[in-house]
C-alpha cells in the first residue's frame, strides 16, 4: 500500500516525510522532490511527486464529468 | 445541487443492463468498503474484486521455500507483514518463528541492508513479493546490496506485473464490463498501458484513486461510457498517474529484472506475468526459480475464484463459517489487501 506524505527535509538520497503527522525517513532515489511537496510513499521509498493536492484532483474530476454529462467544454485548461 | 451529489444520484438511480466492474487493486476493495460505496449504487451495478493482492496470488510451494530458509540454521527471513501469516502446503512464517526458525517482519526492503551488515554471518533472505509498485524498491536494494558489497543478503522473488494478469482475465473470463485500474501500480507502468487493452477488448479502463470521491467519479465514468457505447482508458487519478508512468523506476526494473512467464496462486501458469533477476545479477537470487511450478490451494478454498472475479468472498463455502482472519484457510483471508478479509472485517 503506498500513502501520501509531505517532504519536510532533504538529505542526500534520502528525505524526512510527514505522513499523517508522523515523520519518517524514505528514500528519493526514484524522483528529486523539493522540501513542501506532496509524494507518494511505498516500502520506504518515495515513488512519485504528487502533481496537484487532493481537493485541486477532485475539482479536476468532477469538472470532467460535468463536461462528459452536459457536453459542454471545459474552460479549464487540461 | 453539487457535483458529488449528482453523481451519487446517477451512480443510485441507474436502471440500464446489469454492470460488472472489477476492482483490480485490494486497495481499491477496502476503500469501497470504507466509504460505503456499495450502498450509494444502484443494485444493477456489481463490483468485484480482482487479482491485484500480491500475498493471495503468491504460490504456495513459495511459501514453502520461505519455511525452509526460515528453519535453516543460520538463516533469517526477512519480510513484510502480510507474509508472515500466510501458509503454503505446511507451516506459515510465523508458525516456523514458533517452532524455533527466525523471520523478521521490515517496513522498507532497504532496511534490511543495515540488518545484514550488523551480522554477517547470518544468511538474510528477502521475500520480494509484491507488483510493480514494488518491484523499483527491490531493484534500488540490489543496487544498494551491491554497492555496500553485501554478501549474506538474497533475494527470494515473486514479484508479478498486473497488466498480464488483467489481460489474461479478460481473455479468460466472461462478464466483466470495465475495470477499475489499479492507482498505484500505475504510478510506475503509467496508464498508457491501459489503452491497449480497452482497444483491444472493446472495455473502459479507468485508472481511479482510493478516496471515496475518486471511486465515485471512476465508476461514473465507466457507467458513462458503457451507456454511450464508449470503451476508453481514462486516468482519474493524474496528481500521481502519469500516461508513461515512473521512467526512472521502470529503467532501474529493467536494469535487474527480466519479465518472464509466472505462476499465481490459484490461477496457474500466466505468460510473461512475472520479474525475475537477471542472469548477471543471478548471485543475489535465493532459488526462486525452484519455488514456483504448482498453484495448490486449500481444499474448500475459493480464493481463485475471487480472485478472477467468478464469486464473491461470501460465496465461498468456508467464508466466515470455518474461513476467518483468525483460523485462515486461504490466503485471501490473511492479507489486508485479500477480498477475503476485507469483506469480513466489513461484515462483522
Ligand atoms: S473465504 Fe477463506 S476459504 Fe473461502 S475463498 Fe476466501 S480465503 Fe479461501
Amino acid at each position: 500500500m503506498a500513502v501520501p506524505g509531505r517532504v519536510v527535509k532533504l538529505c542526500g538520497n534520502t528525505a524526512v516525510v510527514n505522513i499523517m503527522n508522523n515523520t519518517c525517513e524514505v528514500n528519493i532515489s526514484l524522483v528529486t522532490p523539493k522540501v513542501g511537496d506532496y509524494v507518494l510513499v511505498h516500502a520506504g521509498c518515495v515513488l512519485e511527486v504528487l502533481k496537484k493536492d487532493a481537493a485541486e484532483e477532485l475539482m479536476w474530476l468532477f469538472e470532467e464529468l460535468k463536461e462528459a454529462a452536459d457536453g459542454t467544454p471545459s474552460t479549464r485548461d487540461k | 445541487m453539487g457535483p458529488l451529489q449528482r453523481v451519487i444520484n446517477e451512480l443510485g438511480g441507474y436502471s440500464g443492463e446489469p454492470i460488472k466492474i472489477m476492482e483490480v487493486c485490494g486497495t481499491h476493495t477496502a476503500s469501497i468498503f470504507k466509504n460505503g460505496i456499495r450502498s450509494m449504487i444502484s443494485p444493477k451495478i456489481s463490483l468485484i474484486s480482482g487479482p491485484g493482492c500480491p500475498v493471495c496470488v503468491t504460490p504456495a510451494s513459495y511459501t514453502d521455500r520461505l519455511v525452509e530458509y526460515a528453519l535453516k540454521e543460520g538463516h533469517c527471513v526477512l519480510t513484510f507483514g502480510d507474509m508472515m501469516k500466510v501458509t503454503g502446503s505446511g507451516l506459515s512464517l510465523t508458525e516456523a518463528k514458533a517452532h524455533g526458525g527466525r523471520a523478521v517482519m521490515l517496513y522498507s526492503p532497504l532496511a534490511a541492508i543495515k540488518m545484514a551488515s550488523g551480522e554477517p554471518d547470518t544468511q538474510f533472505v528477502f521475500a520480494a513479493v509484491g507488483f510493480e509498485t514494488t518491484a523499483p524498491v527491490y531493484a534500488l536494494l540490489i543496487e544498494e546490496i551491491i554497492k555496500n558489497d553485501i554478501k549474506n543478503l538474497k533475494l527470494l522473488t515473486s514479484i508479478k506485473k498486473i497488466i498480464p494478469a488483467v489481460e489474461y482475465i479478460c481473455e479468460n473470463e466472461a462478464g466483466i464490463d470495465a475495470f477499475l485500474c489499479p492507482g498505484h501500480a500505475s504510478v510506475i507502468t503509467g496508464c498508457g498501458v491501459y489503452r491497449q487493452l480497452a482497444d483491444k477488448y472493446r472495455k473502459p479502463f479507468v485508472v481511479g484513486g482510493f478516496d471515496g470521491e475518486h471511486i465515485l467519479s471512476a465508476l461514473y465514468e465507466i457507467v458513462s461510457q458503457l451507456q454511450s457505447g464508449r470503451f476508453e482508458m481514462k486516468n482519474m487519478y493524474p496528481s500521481v498517474v502519469s500516461e508513461d508512468g515512473n521512467t526512472k523506476a521502470a529503467l532501474l526494473i529493467n536494469k535487474y529484472f527480466e519479465t518472464s512467464d509466472d505462476y499465481w496462486r490459484g490461477i496457474g501458469k500466466i505468460k510473461a506475468s512475472g520479474l525475475r533477476l537477471r542472469q548477471p545479477y543471478a548471485g543475489y537470487d535465493a532459488g526462486s526459480a525452484f519455488s514456483c511450478n504448482e498453484e495448490r490451494l486449500p481444499q474448500g478454498c475459493r480464493c481463485a475464484d475471487v480472485i478472477l472475479g467468478r464469486i464473491s468472498p461470501a460465496d465461498c463455502g468456508l467464508f466466515k463459517t470455518v474461513c476467518t482472519p483468525f483460523a485462515a484457510v486461504g490466503p485471501c483471508m490473511v492479507s489486508a489487501e485479500g477480498a477475503c478479509g476485507i469483506w469480513y472485517k466489513n461484515s462483522i
